[in-house]
């Protein structure tokens, strides 16, 4: 079945599709939508949804109820992410599985509620304290605000980590066809590590203390290990890549950008390809270089370079690497991709 | 050590080195005795099995070393907030949680003091020892006038810090709480209250009937630097007098509030209403085409521009809609960007749209400009501007709002509109897609159907009488 929806609504069908358990969030524009979804469906399902005093509160309310083995989701943005960040660093501490949609608007500070990807750094270097990572995706139409979702509960519970849908507010508040999810996920035997308040888990144990030195090295051994085996997750894009000379490169909305200035290229005659990484942690690095190595390279984004830092680190041969990048709530423009891929061509840039 | 209750752990084999019977608390520290009661009731409840206990950060996170029960270690100050997540999700369960006096009365107060309000369904243990034990006796929201901490060398001055804040009696200005005592662990006869209260909580719990709340002062002799039993006589008598023991709630025995139903869906029915046997089709050789519609909020711009895309998106097109959100509406201006094409869409924002359609003065001038040239700008008649339109562009004004009130549906501009934009051939897709759309987007209120549709063919008929 084909329906035509808001991105923010897209979250929540794939969350009720992923059989969410339990939301608990904090308005804040532009991610208010997925809680006003959250709080009409959720207790129609018998699930739970609590609007919390704050972010942080939010964050800690998911620890609660992921502690028992239940799929929990939160949405927010930028100032409401910046508080979300000590739960989400004991969520990864403690090993526990949450979703959290990050619909990005521009920052620092208050900033605005236009689009931005200024949270790329926060989200996929971990955010908050200590040695850890999330798993990051990266939406970059409606379809994929449902589907990314569902995926992203499937990852938080394999890994038993916390995992975020990196959004935009263009993303967030548009609107465009998806296909309805048939079927609601299975739940996952949790048994072995949550604590239910029964019999069988009841010497399980959640917490993100270790006070000997060793046991806690050893902890970070760990969890960094997963981070390792994650890599077999990495998800990519790549449209027209094979026999491009020139790469764009970006995620979410400016890749939608890129698609654009990409075709707009090849009617020009110029062969350029799109790279779109649909895992920002784990990185598609392998894909990245097997259809950029040896190109020129743009990168997109609307941010100061975050995403183009990781590029460079990413890329073996090391190319020369361009970044196009818009702030503020502004969009790249195709105009301006297409001058500096031409520019490139010509050997300009 | 303690002697054993039934609620511990036989051994404490979760602490690190040796004497595993014995707890990690300094002699004579009121968390000692707090566990004692805390464990027995839980035994003589029979609770253990299905409770969940919710640890603090200080002195007493490691709870975990001995309830013989389920655990949870929560971050600085949010116990509360965990507990509220877990009771959420296991409404059945009893939901136990500690928390000290800066845990709960500082860092995480508002937590706390939210759930209390909410009447969240756990019991609730606030020890006050008046001071940060664990991270070296400095001051907390309860320390005393005048009394001596790490942080406040010279005794806290209640002008500069603030007095000692009375969490019991704050709470009790709320609706939603159970059960409010304050109790003490100084002497024996004070330990048998506090035994009375704490099971009463846990009581409570057991059965679910919501928030119950026991504050324990407690001394803390480590921090003191006194022997233990000085520094319960000297305890008792300065605390008491700021915080006073004694019973501040107990509705315990009335009749439990329930939230209202809400009558049940499944998955399918909640996110139904779309369409069968759809399919977008890739044709790159269809041209895509940018409309931009903005008028005044309550115009019914953003339905205009949703019925263009549903109508587009029946014919298998890609489409994008993308509003105008936040603040932008509160001028009272609303505007809509639809994309159609033959291929995945791009950016979902338009600079130069190929048809505007503005419904009021202030979008008329600030988007006229934009029109990609070749383009339509689409405006009411009635809007008086002086400004000059931008070349190439075929500049219609259009009579909608009166064509509307003529066929007495005086709100339904954007439905002339619509119509003039069919018959101007401005949308890339039959006008049985346009007016299906248009009767799906009155489907919540049927009556409006046929008057809306009678306002589109006024429309229509206009384009053609008036064709330039
Ligand atoms: S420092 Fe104080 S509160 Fe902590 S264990 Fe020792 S006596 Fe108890």
């Amino acid at each position: 079945m084909r329906k035509f929806v808001k991105g923010n609504d897209a979250v929540m069908i794939g969350a009720i599709y992923a059989g969410v358990d339990a939301y608990f969030g904090y308005p804040i524009t532009p991610a208010s939508e997925i809680a006003h979804a959250a709080a009409e469906h959720l207790p129609r399902l018998g699930k739970e949804f609590l609007q919390a005093e704050c972010e942080t509160a939010s964050a800690n309310m998911m620890f609660g109820a992921a502690s028992a083995g239940k799929k929990v989701l939160s949405a927010s943005s930028g100032p409401g992410m910046s508080l979300m960040q000590e739960g989400i660093s004991y969520l990864a501490g403690a090993q526990l599985p949450a979703v959290i949609v990050d619909v990005m608007r521009a920052g620092p500070g208050l900033g605005n509620i236009w689009p931005e990807q200024g949270d790329y750094n926060q989200a996929v270097k971990g955010g908050g304290h200590g040695n850890y990572k999330n798993i990051v995706l990266a939406p970059a139409s409606v379809q994929e605000m449902c589907d990314l979702t569902i995926l992203a509960f499937d990852l938080a519970f394999k890994y038993r980590n916390p995992a975020i849908i990196l959004a935009d507010a263009a993303l967030g508040q548009m609107m465009e066809s998806i296909i309805i999810p048939e079927k609601v996920s299975d739940t996952p035997d949790t048994d072995e590590w949550a604590v239910k308040g029964d019999l069988k888990t009841k010497n399980n144990l959640i917490c993100s203390i270790r006070m000997d030195v060793d046991g806690q090295e050893m902890h970070n051994v760990i969890i960094n290990k997963k981070y390792d085996e994650m890599q077999c997750e990495a998800r990519a894009e790549s449209y027209l890549t094979k026999d491009a000379d020139v790469i764009i490169t970006g995620y979410g909305t400016s890749a939608r950008i890129a698609r654009s200035a990409v075709d707009a290229l090849r009617e020009k005659g110029i062969r350029a390809g799109l790279f779109r990484p649909i895992t920002l942690s784990p990185l598609p690095a392998k894909e990245l270089n097997a259809c950029a190595t040896g190109k020129k390279i743009i990168v997109t984004e609307m941010s100061n370079g975050q995403y183009r830092d990781d590029v460079i680190l990413n890329l073996n041969n090391k190319e020369k690497v361009v970044l196009v990048n818009r702030m503020g709530g502004n969009l790249p423009k195709v105009s301006v991709l297409m001058e500096t891929a031409e520019k490139m061509m010509e050997g300009k840039a | 050590m303690i002697k054993r209750s039934t609620g511990l752990y036989e051994e404490f084999s979760r602490k690190e080195g040796t004497a595993s019977r014995a707890t990690h608390y300094c002699a004579g520290c009121g968390h000692g005795i707090i566990l004692k009661l805390i464990s027995e009731a839980m035994a003589d409840l029979d609770i253990q099995d299905d409770a969940v206990f919710i640890g603090p950060v200080g002195c007493a996170t490691f709870c975990y070393y001995y309830f013989d029960c389920g655990h949870i270690s929560a971050p600085h100050g949010r116990a509360s907030a965990v507990a509220t997540g877990i009771s959420r999700v296991l409404p059945d369960k009893p939901i136990i949680a500690y928390q000290g006096d800066g845990d709960l009365g500082a860092i995480g107060f508002n937590n706390a003091f939210q759930a209390a309000n909410r009447g969240d369904n756990f019991a609730l243990f606030f020890v006050n020892n008046a001071l940060y034990a664990m991270t070296g006796g400095q001051m907390a929201p309860t320390t005393l006038a005048g009394q001596v901490t790490t942080t406040t060398p010279f005794g806290r001055d209640v002008v500069k810090t603030g007095y000692p804040l009375k969490v019991c009696e704050v709470f009790e200005t709320l609706e939603a709480p159970v059960f409010i005592e304050r109790v003490s662990v100084a002497d024996t006869k004070r330990i048998m209250q506090a035994k009375k209260a704490i099971r009463k909580a846990l009581e409570i719990q057991k059965e679910k009937k919501g928030f119950a709340f026991v504050e324990i002062l407690s001394p803390c002799p480590n921090n003191m630097r006194v022997d233990p039993v000085k520094a319960a006589e000297a305890f008792t008598e300065i605390m008491e007098k700021t915080f006073p023991l004694g019973n501040f709630r107990d509705n315990s025995e009335k009749d439990i509030p329930m939230p209202a139903d809400v009558p049940l869906k499944t998955a399918s029915e909640i996110t139904g209403g779309g369409r069968e046997g759809i399919t977008t089709k890739n044709d790159p050789s269809f041209k895509e085409k940018k409309f931009k519609f903005s008028g005044f909020g309550g115009q019914g711009v953003l339905s205009l521009g949703l019925v263009v895309a549903e109508a587009a998106v029946s014919d298998g097109r890609y489409v994008s809609w993308m509003p105008s959100y936040g603040p932008e509406q509160r001028g009272g201006s609303a505007s809509c960007s639809v994309i159609v094409g033959g291929k995945e869409i791009g950016s979902p924002t338009i600079d130069d749209p190929d048809v505007l359609v503005a419904m009021n003065q202030p979008s008329l001038e600030r988007f006229a400009p934009s029109v990609k040239e070749g383009g339509t700008l689409l405006y009411e008649a009635s809007v008086k501007s002086g400004m000059e339109f931008p070349k190439g562009v075929r500049v219609i004004p259009f009579p909608a709002s009166a064509i509307a009130s003529e066929n007495g549906v005086p709100k339904a501009s954007n439905t002339a509109f619509l119509g003039a934009m069919t018959a101007l051939g401005l949308l890339p897709f039959g006008d049985g897609n346009v007016i299906d759309a248009l009767a799906e987007s009155f489907s919540p209120n049927p009556k409006l159907i046929e008057p809306n549709k009678k306002v589109f063919e006024a429309a229509r008929k206009w384009v053609s009488d008036n064709k330039q």
